[in-house]
C-alpha cells in the first residue's frame, strides 16, 4: 500500500496536522482506489468522516492542477456532487467550504438546486465551477441541454451522497439513467458512492457502474460499527394515550431532557407532527430557548436560516421531518428524541446517527412513542439497533415511465439512434434486464402515445428522420420536458400567503410567503377555520388563484393539518419483532406498566394475537358491528386487504359500509351481524380470507380502484402523458386530478394493456398495495384465523376505532352518500305532506 | 310505425327524473341527458369530442379514445328515446380544428347518430364557428316552445334556458365525507346541462361561476348515480 505521502500532496497533510488530526485509513483507502482508476462505494457509520473522504480525490486533484494560464481554455466543470435533498447540497458547501479556504485552494464550489435562481443558472451553464452540488433533477435538466456534451466532457469523478436512500425510489432510476449518458460524456468518469450500511451492497456495487457485462462492481471499502449508541425508551409517569400520533402527553418530559442538553434535535414522522410538536413546546418554554422548526413545507429561506443557525449552535432544539434525517452533519447535537415510533429500524439508525457525529462516542438518542402500540414498536425498534438490524428495501427494477422521461430528455439534448441508446439504457443497473422490445414500445410511447389506435402520427414529439436518428419534432417540446422533469409527485399543493383582516371585514391581498400546503387539506376548510402551518395558528381565509390566504389568530386549538407527507409504513422486520413481542408475556416486562395493564386486559376480555396465528375480533357497536383483524402488516397491506375483503364481504351480502386501516390492524364495519355470520357458518373466514381474492378480485378491483388511479397519475406526469405545469400557466392541482382519472378510466377500457397501464399496475403492487407482503401473510395465517366473538369493543381494538373517519370516502360508500342526502331530502317532503 | 315508449325500457324506474321547466315537461337521464317528450328532442351538452386529439396537438398525448367513447355513450341514449331531434348545446368539439380532423371511423359514428334525424350544433366558446366538414344545422341559439337552448347562461335572462358551459357539479357532504357528481342544475326556470364527454370534469355548483345564475331557493342538483338520478336540494349540499 501506498504512504501517506504518496498520496495526500503536502498541502493536505500539512493542514490535517494543523488541527491535530490524521487522515482515516478508508479516507487514504478511498484516494487510493481513485487514483488507481477504481469506482468505489463507500460504506460507513456516521460521523466517520464520509464527506471528506469522498472528496478528497476531487480536491487533491484540483489543488495539483496546473495554474490557468492566459489563453488557456476555462476549466470546465471537475467534480460533480449528488444528494437526495437540497438541505444537504448546501449544508456540504458550507462544510467544504472551511478546508478549502484554510488550505487556500483555487477551487469553485456552487450549489444548483431548485431553489437556485435562473440567472445563476445560466451563468454556471456557460461558466461552470470546478465542483458543483446538485440534486438528481438538475443532473437531468442540464443533460437535456444542447451543450450537455462540452459541459460534462471533463467530468473526472461524481459522488452520490446517501446512495442507499437515493437508489431505492423513482428518483434512483432517473439518476442511473443520467448516469448512463454522463458516462457516455465522459468516458473515464469514476463514481464515488457514499451509503450508510445496507442489507445488500452488492446492490450499490453494480448501481455506481456501467454493467455491459452484467459482472462490473465498483471496489467496497467498509468501516466498521463505532460506538453503539444509548437509546432509551422515554420513561414518563403521564398516561400514553391510546391512539394518534402526537405524543402530546410527553411534552413536559421533552421539554426537560432539552433544557438538560446542548442541542436536540426532534424528530417525528410528519409535517403535522413536527408543526403541532413545534407549537406545544412554545407553550411551554419558560425559559424561552431558542427552538426552530424545519419540514419541507416552508419557504426554501426559512429552511436555509434553520440550517445556518444550527450550524453554527445558536439553537437549542430543531424539530424535523424527514427533510432533515440524512447526513446533514449539525456540529454540536447531543440527543436526539424520536417522537412516535421509527417505523423502520434502518430509519431509526439513520437519524440516531445525527448526535455526536464523532464516530468513537456513542450517541444518545430517547423514543418517544405516540401511542401504545407505538410503544410496543419503539421497543422492537431498540432491539434492532443493538443487534443491527437492517430492513432497506431491495431495489427494484427500472420503472417505464422515468425511462420514457429520460428518453424524451435524451431527444432534446441531441438526436439519438435507437439501438445505441439502447446500449447505454441497459448499462444502468436498474435497467439491465430491459428487452429491446419493451425499450422500442416506450421509444413508441415517448413519439406518439404507442397506442393500438394509430390516429396521432401527425402529432407525435419525436420522429424518426431519414438519417435513422429520432429527434423532437419541434422545440417547444423541449420546453414542455423542462417544464415537466422529475420523478416527485407531490400532492397538489398551494402556497399560503399570511394577510390581515381589514376593519371592514375584507381581506387584504399582500403578505409574506409561508410556504405550502396540500389542496385536498384545504378542500375540508371553510373560511374562518384554524389550522397549524409554519408554528402558527392560522385563519383561512380563502383561496385566491393558486394561493390560500389566511390570517393571524390568537385561537388556542386549531384544527391540524392532516398532510399526507412523510407517512411510513411499518417495514416488515419491526412488525415481526412488534408480533413476537405480543405473544411473549416476558418481553412484557420492558414495557411500561401502563401497557402491561392494557394487553393483560385484552388477554383477559378477549385473547392476545398469538405467533402465525391471525386473531379477528368481532363486536356490534352503535347498530353497526365491527370486525376487526389485528395482522400487523403495515397501513399499505392493511388497506388494499381491506378493500378485498368489502368487496366480498358485499358478495356475500353483508352489506359492508366501510374500513379503515392502520399500521397494526384492519377494522371493517357493516350492517350485518358479521360475528354471528362467522359463528354459524354462513360465511366462511377461510372462504373470506382465501388467496384467490389477490387473482380476479384484485384485479376487478384494481380497474376501479382510486390507489391505483392515483398511482396513474403519477405514472402519467413522470412519462410526460400529461402535464405537470403549463409553460406560462400553472395548472391547478384540481385539473390535473381530474383529467388524470377520466384519462384513466378511457385508457382501461380501450386499451387494458397499455404500456402506462402496465407501468401502474407494476408499481401499484410494490408501493401503495403492497401486494407482496399481503401475499405472504394469507399464505402464512390459512387455517389460522381465530375468530373472538365479543359484546364490547375490546382493549386491543380501541385505538384503530379511534381511527374511523379520518379515512376518505371510497367505491360504493359514494353511492350510498348520495342517496342518503337524497333520502333526506324525500323523508323532508314527505313530512311537508302529512 | 309501432314505436315502443322510451321509458318502457328503462328498468329502473329512478333511472330518469321528471320534471318541469319553465311549464314544459322535461325528462333527466342519469347518463347526462336530457329528453323533451312533447318535442321529442333529445339534448346533450359539452360533448367536448376530439378532446384527446386537441392534447396531442399541444404535445401531451392523451389517449385517443374519448371520442368513440362519448359517441357510443351517446348512441345508447339515442337507441333508448329515439328522438326525432339531437341537439348538441355547444363545446361539441373541444377546439375548432377538432372537426377537421375527425378520423373516419367517429365520422362514421356520428353519420350514423344522425341518420333519421334533426341534428343540430349549437356554438360553443371551444367550437364558435359552424362545423363545416360534417353533416347538421349550425347555429348560435335556437328556440324549442317556450324553451331557449344556447352553451352559455345569460346572466339577466334565465325564463325557459337551457344551457351547457359550466359543466356543473354537485358535492355533497356527510359523516366528513365528500362525493362530487355531475348534476342537472335547475330552479324550475333554467337548466344548466351536466357535461356529457368522457374526460370532462365538473366545476362544483357553489363555485362564483354559478353565482346570481339560480333562484336558490327552488334550486336542485338532479345528481348522476351509476343507475338513478338523485335529486338534492342547494340547502343539502355543502355549505
Amino acid at each position: 500500500m501506498a504512504s501517506d505521502h504518496n498520496l495526500l500532496p503536502k498541502i493536505f497533510t500539512d493542514w490535517f496536522e494543523s488541527h491535530r488530526w490524521a487522515p482515516r485509513p478508508h479516507q487514504l483507502a478511498l484516494l487510493e482506489k481513485a487514483h488507481q482508476g477504481y469506482s468505489s462505494l463507500l460504506i460507513a457509520p456516521t460521523g466517520a468522516g464520509k464527506t471528506l473522504a469522498g472528496f478528497l480525490p476531487s480536491l487533491t486533484d484540483l489543488a495539483m492542477r496546473e495554474k490557468p494560464k492566459p489563453g488557456m481554455v476555462k476549466p470546465r466543470l471537475h467534480t460533480l456532487y449528488v444528494s437526495p435533498l437540497k438541505a444537504l447540497a448546501v449544508d456540504i458547501e458550507r462544510n467544504l467550504t472551511t478546508p478549502v479556504t484554510e488550505m487556500g485552494l483555487p477551487i469553485k464550489i456552487e450549489t444548483r438546486t431548485g431553489d437556485t435562481p435562473q440567472h445563476k443558472r445560466q451563468r454556471q451553464k456557460l461558466d461552470p465551477p470546478d465542483i458543483l452540488l446538485t440534486t438528481p433533477e438538475q443532473i437531468s435538466l442540464l443533460l437535456a441541454n444542447g451543450q450537455a456534451e462540452l459541459f460534462f466532457k471533463d467530468l473526472k469523478y461524481i459522488i452520490f451522497d446517501e446512495l442507499h436512500s437515493l437508489v431505492t425510489s423513482k428518483r434512483g432510476h432517473l439518476l442511473a439513467l443520467a448516469l448512463s449518458r454522463l458516462r457516455h460524456h465522459a468516458p473515464k468518469l469514476q463514481t464515488i458512492g457514499l451509503s450508510a450500511t445496507v442489507a445488500n451492497p452488492e446492490d450499490l456495487q453494480k448501481w455506481l457502474v456501467g454493467q455491459w457485462t452484467g459482472k462490473e462492481r465498483a471496489e467496497k471499502i467498509v468501516v466498521e460499527g463505532g460506538a453503539k449508541p444509548n437509546i432509551s425508551i422515554l420513561e414518563t409517569k403521564e398516561r400514553i394515550p391510546w391512539s394518534g400520533h402526537s405524543a402530546r402527553y410527553a411534552m413536559g418530559d421533552v421539554y426537560q431532557k432539552i433544557t438538560e442538553h446542548q442541542t436536540t434535535l426532534l424528530f417525528v414522522n410528519t409535517r403535522s407532527q413536527a408543526e403541532l410538536l413545534f407549537q406545544e413546546l412554545w407553550t411551554i418554554n419558560e425559559e424561552n430557548l431558542p427552538i426552530a422548526l424545519h419540514h419541507g413545507s416552508l419557504d426554501a429561506s426559512k429552511r436555509r436560516k434553520v440550517e445556518a443557525a444550527m450550524a453554527k449552535n445558536a439553537l437549542r432544539a430543531v424539530v424535523a421531518t424527514s427533510t432533515l434525517d440524512l447526513g446533514i452533519d449539525w456540529g454540536d447535537v447531543d440527543l436526539v428524541i424520536h417522537i412516535g415510533a421509527p417505523k423502520g429500524a434502518s430509519r431509526l439508525a439513520q437519524r440516531i446517527g445525527r448526535s455526536n457525529h464523532r464516530m468513537d462516542e456513542p450517541s444518545k438518542a430517547i423514543l418517544v412513542p405516540a401511542n401504545r402500540f407505538e410503544v410496543m414498536e419503539c421497543k422492537a425498534a431498540l432491539d434492532a439497533n443493538y443487534i443491527g438490524a437492517q430492513d432497506t428495501p431491495p431495489l427494484l427494477e427500472g420503472a417505464i415511465d422515468v425511462l420514457a422521461q429520460h428518453i424524451l430528455g435524451m431527444a432534446c439534448a441531441k438526436p439519438f439512434f435507437e439501438d445505441e441508446l439502447y446500449r447505454e439504457v441497459i448499462s444502468a443497473a436498474p435497467y439491465r434486464d430491459l428487452s429491446e422490445a419493451q425499450f422500442a414500445r416506450i421509444v413508441e410511447f415517448v413519439a406518439t402515445g404507442g397506442y393500438a389506435l394509430k390516429t396521432y402520427e401527425r402529432y407525435a414529439r419525436i420522429r424518426k428522420t431519414k438519417d435513422g436518428t429520432w429527434r423532437i419534432s419541434n422545440p417547444q417540446i423541449a420546453q414542455q420536458y423542462r417544464l415537466n422533469i422529475g420523478t416527485i409527485i407531490e400532492a397538489p399543493v398551494l402556497n399560503v400567503r399570511l394577510t390581515k383582516r381589514k376593519a371592514n371585514g375584507s381581506i387584504g391581498r399582500g403578505g409574506p410567503k409561508l410556504g405550502t400546503i396540500e389542496e385536498y387539506f384545504l378542500e375540508m376548510l371553510s373560511p374562518g377555520d384554524t389550522f397549524l402551518f409554519s408554528g402558527q395558528v392560522l385563519r383561512f381565509e380563502g383561496i385566491r388563484e393558486n394561493e390560500c390566504l389566511a390570517s393571524k389568530t390568537f385561537d388556542e386549538s386549531p384544527k391540524i393539518p392532516a398532510y399526507a407527507g412523510g407517512k411510513f409504513p411499518l417495514s416488515t422486520y419491526l412488525a415481526e419483532q412488534v408480533r413476537k413481542m405480543l405473544i411473549d408475556p416476558d418481553k412484557w416486562k420492558s414495557l411500561p406498566g401502563q401497557v402491561r395493564d392494557w394487553l393483560e386486559l385484552q388477554k383477559r376480555v378477549s385473547k392476545l394475537p398469538s405467533h402465525n396465528e391471525l386473531l379477528l375480533e368481532t363486536f356490534p357497536r352503535n347498530k353497526k358491528h365491527y370486525m376487526i383483524i389485528y395482522s400487523f402488516e403495515g397501513r399499505l397491506a392493511h388497506q388494499t386487504l381491506g378493500m378485498l375483503l368489502t368487496r366480498r364481504l358485499e358478495r356475500m351480502h353483508a352489506r359492508p359500509l366501510g374500513f379503515v386501516a392502520t399500521d397494526y390492524a384492519l377494522a371493517i364495519w357493516a350492517l350485518d351481524d358479521l360475528g354471528e355470520r362467522f359463528r354459524n357458518g354462513l360465511i366462511s373466514l377461510a372462504e373470506l380470507f382465501n388467496e384467490d381474492m389477490l387473482g380476479d378480485d384484485l384485479e376487478a378491483w384494481l380497474d376501479e380502484s382510486w390507489l391505483l388511479k392515483r398511482t396513474f397519475r403519477n405514472c402519467a406526469i413522470i412519462s410526460g402523458l400529461i402535464e405537470r405545469r403549463h409553460p406560462g400557466k400553472e395548472k391547478t392541482g384540481r385539473q390535473v386530478t381530474v383529467s388524470a382519472d377520466l384519462i384513466y378510466d378511457v385508457l382501461r377500457s380501450h386499451e387494458p394493456d397499455h404500456i402506462l397501464m402496465q407501468a401502474t399496475r407494476a408499481d401499484a403492487a410494490t408501493g401503495l398495495l403492497d401486494i407482496r407482503r399481503l401475499s405472504d401473510m394469507l399464505m402464512r395465517i390459512k387455517g389460522r384465523i381465530v375468530h373472538q366473538k365479543l359484546d364490547h369493543i375490546s382493549p386491543l381494538a380501541v385505538p384503530i376505532m379511534l381511527e374511523i373517519g379520518r379515512e376518505p370516502v371510497n367505491g360504493e360508500a359514494q353511492e350510498s352518500i348520495l342517496s342518503e342526502a337524497a333520502e333526506e331530502f324525500l323523508n323532508e317532503a314527505a313530512g311537508h305532506l302529512t | 310505425m309501432n314505436i315502443v315508449s322510451p321509458l318502457a325500457l328503462n328498468t329502473n324506474p329512478k333511472s330518469a327524473l321528471h320534471t318541469e321547466l319553465f311549464g314544459v315537461e322535461v325528462v333527466c337521464d342519469h347518463r347526462g341527458v336530457l329528453y323533451l317528450p312533447t318535442s321529442k328532442m333529445l339534448i346533450v351538452s359539452d360533448l367536448h369530442l376530439e378532446k384527446g386529439a386537441a392534447f396531442a396537438r399541444r404535445g401531451m398525448l392523451h389517449p385517443p379514445y374519448d371520442t368513440s367513447q362519448t359517441l357510443l355513450r351517446l348512441k345508447l341514449c339515442i337507441d333508448d328515446y329515439q328522438p326525432e331531434t339531437v341537439v348538441s348545446l355547444g363545446d361539441s368539439f373541444h377546439d375548432q380544428a377538432g372537426s377537421e380532423f375527425l378520423p373516419e371511423l367517429a365520422r362514421d359514428m356520428i353519420k350514423l347518430l344522425q341518420a333519421g334525424r334533426n341534428w343540430v350544433w349549437i356554438s360553443g366558446n371551444h367550437d364558435p364557428k359552424p362545423h363545416t366538414s360534417i353533416e347538421g344545422d349550425c347555429a348560435d341559439e335556437i328556440s324549442c316552445g317556450p324553451l331557449r337552448l344556447c352553451h352559455e347562461p345569460e346572466t339577466d335572462n334565465a325564463d325557459g334556458e337551457i344551457s351547457g358551459h359550466l359543466h356543473p357539479a354537485a358535492v355533497i357532504t356527510r359523516r366528513n365525507k365528500s362525493v362530487r357528481r355531475a348534476c342537472f342544475a335547475t330552479d324550475g326556470k333554467r337548466l344548466i346541462m351536466p357535461s356529457f364527454g368522457s374526460t370532462t370534469g365538473g366545476l362544483s355548483l357553489k363555485h362564483k361561476a354559478f353565482k346570481g345564475l339560480f333562484e336558490t331557493s327552488n334550486l336542485f342538483a338532479h345528481v348522476l348515480g351509476k343507475e338513478q338520478i338523485y335529486p338534492i336540494s342547494w340547502s343539502k349540499m355543502r355549505g
